[in-house]
């Protein structure tokens, strides 16, 4: 397995309060890897520095290197919107624009200059088809994505990252929103999804993390506590307060 | 006791609502019952002669036209782009809250000084004559901060995670601002372009020395710089200068009317924009 994305003593300020106390940890291509930890921990903070979007945060310093495909993204010739197109986001809340279901698949393509209609269709057809949505959108494309249960938001969501063919796909709890039934659909996408992106996700689910993930990151107030396989962090943790994490101790 | 005070609270509070609609329709009801009967086709159509001793309002209604599509085509670029500014760009927040100080300020100024100041400023210091351009560009200092204050207010509406998703998909600022951010702004956007037309079709102080008093009929660019009076102005010189309160009332019932449709406007915009929304 080839190394995607590496951190090195990562650290993040938001003001004056520091979030991620030296991050070191590297992220295996075509893997889901899930970062766990109580609220506040900098797991999500972790998450947005992988595809600088805590530069929307006017105080926030970063000091280390994240190093993607072997280049630092916060070098001086990395060009932010390049960045934020190989490295995929979906959030918390599904956040459709208030536009039709078709135009926010193509909105990636879109800006980033696909032209023509015959293409278009196509990319919107198969980035629903990726994420699991096809079936329940094709008659209905012209229809505002609002009108959607959150479920079937979050997978167009998730559709609309994949329209611009990502290579890595950071997902912020992508199912706290969402009642069982959709969080199971997500959960089996990402586990389809893998076989052609990266994934990490941040989740509140321990048993989440434990059923999809191949790798699990334990933060504990911005610190990178345990970081290896998921089987071995469930089972057989190297650290106390890992344990007592997992085990419902405290969080 | 307290049933007393009940009854006789109530019985205030429905008197002063009966007041208020009483007073209104009361104004509505004298200029219809007053203008409805001068306004004919002739008055309409043609313009105040001398010679045939005849009085028309088409150069007003025209000017009034005109000086609104100087103003806002004026305004809304600088406007939408102040109030864009200020909420997507500008980091520093003494600044922004300086700057929407000064604006809200602006709003509370009375409108006569501000025809004093474009009469020195456009008139006198740049040297245009008096006219449609001199009275939409001070109509443009007056309006500017409506339109800014509801841009603003319509763009912090926006939610953030808007912003965030389009920026994860690597757009570009800009281009999430025309694309994501604009286009949810656009109800209050339209609500201060209406407001501010409304203000427009009402004023008429900060137009006396500003656009002038002219009562001929004339082309959009022959007007531009010659004193051209709108329908209010004409309902001042009319009222005033010619102790002519017939023509006075029809004017009042035009520009009742104007108000009546742009307000009606602005409900079915807003109302539209809203089912669209939610989809």
């Amino acid at each position: 397995m080839a190394t995607i994305i590496e951190t090195k003593k990562l650290n993040l300020w938001y003001g004056d309060n520091q979030a991620l106390y030296g991050i070191d940890s590297e992220l295996q291509d075509k893997e889901i890897t899930a970062l766990i930890g109580p609220s506040g921990c900098g797991k999500s903070t972790f998450l947005k520095t992988l595809n600088r979007m805590n530069d929307l945060v006017d105080s926030c310093r970063i000091e280390g290197t994240v190093m993607f495909n072997g280049k630092n993204i916060y070098g001086d010739k990395i060009n932010v919107t390049e960045l934020r197109t190989r490295i995929g986001m979906v959030f918390q809340k599904p956040n459709p624009f208030p536009m039709s279901i078709y135009d926010n698949i193509a909105y990636g393509p879109r800006l980033h200059g696909v032209k023509g209609r015959k293409k278009l269709d196509e990319i919107v057809e198969r980035s629903l088809r990726q994420a699991a949505i096809w079936s329940e959108t094709k008659d209905c494309l012209k229809k505002s994505a609002l009108g959607m249960s959150g479920g079937q938001q979050q997978r167009i969501c998730i559709a609309r990252a994949l329209a611009v063919e990502p290579e890595v796909l950071l997902m912020d709890e992508p199912t706290s929103a969402l009642d069982p039934i959709s969080t199971g659909k997500i959960e089996e996408l990402a586990l389809e999804l893998k076989k052609k992106y990266s994934i990490i996700i941040v989740t509140h689910n321990m048993q989440q993390a434990s059923r999809i993930s191949d790798k699990t990151a334990f933060f504990l107030l911005g610190k990178l506590i345990e970081f290896g396989d998921t089987e071995q962090i469930f089972n057989n943790p190297q650290d106390r307060r890992t344990d007592d994490y997992i085990s419902g101790r405290f969080g | 006791m307290r049933k007393f005070t009940e009854i006789l609270l109530k019985t205030v509070m429905r008197l002063a609502a009966i007041i208020t609609c009483g007073l209104l329709a009361y104004i509505i009801g004298t200029i219809f019952m007053r203008g409805f009967r001068f306004i004919t086709f002739e008055l309409l159509t043609t313009q105040t002669s001398y010679l045939n001793d005849s009085i028309g309002i088409l150069p007003n209604i025209l000017n009034t036209i005109y000086i609104i599509l100087v103003t806002m085509v004026i305004v809304l670029p600088i406007g939408i782009g102040a109030a864009v500014y200020l909420t997507e760009y500008a980091s520093n927040r003494h600044l922004v809250s300086l700057i929407s100080f000064a604006t809200e300020t602006l709003t509370g100024i009375p409108s006569i000084l501000f025809g004093l100041v474009g009469m020195l400023f456009f008139t006198q210091l740049m040297g245009l004559k008096q006219g449609i351009l001199a009275g939409g560009l001070t109509l443009v200092m007056m309006v500017l901060p409506t339109i800014v204050a509801n841009t603003r207010e319509s763009l912090l509406t926006v939610p953030d995670s808007y912003r965030e998703g389009a920026l994860a998909l690597g757009s570009g600022k800009w281009h999430m601002i025309r694309t994501v951010v604009l286009p949810n702004a656009l109800d209050g956007i339209l609500t201060g372009c209406i407001l501010s037309i409304g203000r427009i079709t009402g004023e008429s102080a900060a137009l006396l020395f500003t656009a002038g008093f002219g009562l001929r009929l004339l082309s959009f660019f022959d007007a531009l710089q010659s004193s051209s009076a709108t329908l209010t102005v004409a309902l001042y010189i009319y009222a005033n200068e010619h102790g002519n309160f017939d023509v006075s009332y029809a004017i009042a019932m035009v520009l009742m009317l104007i108000t009546l449709l742009l307000n009606l406007s602005a409900a079915r915009i807003t109302g539209k924009i809203k089912d669209r929304r939610n989809g």
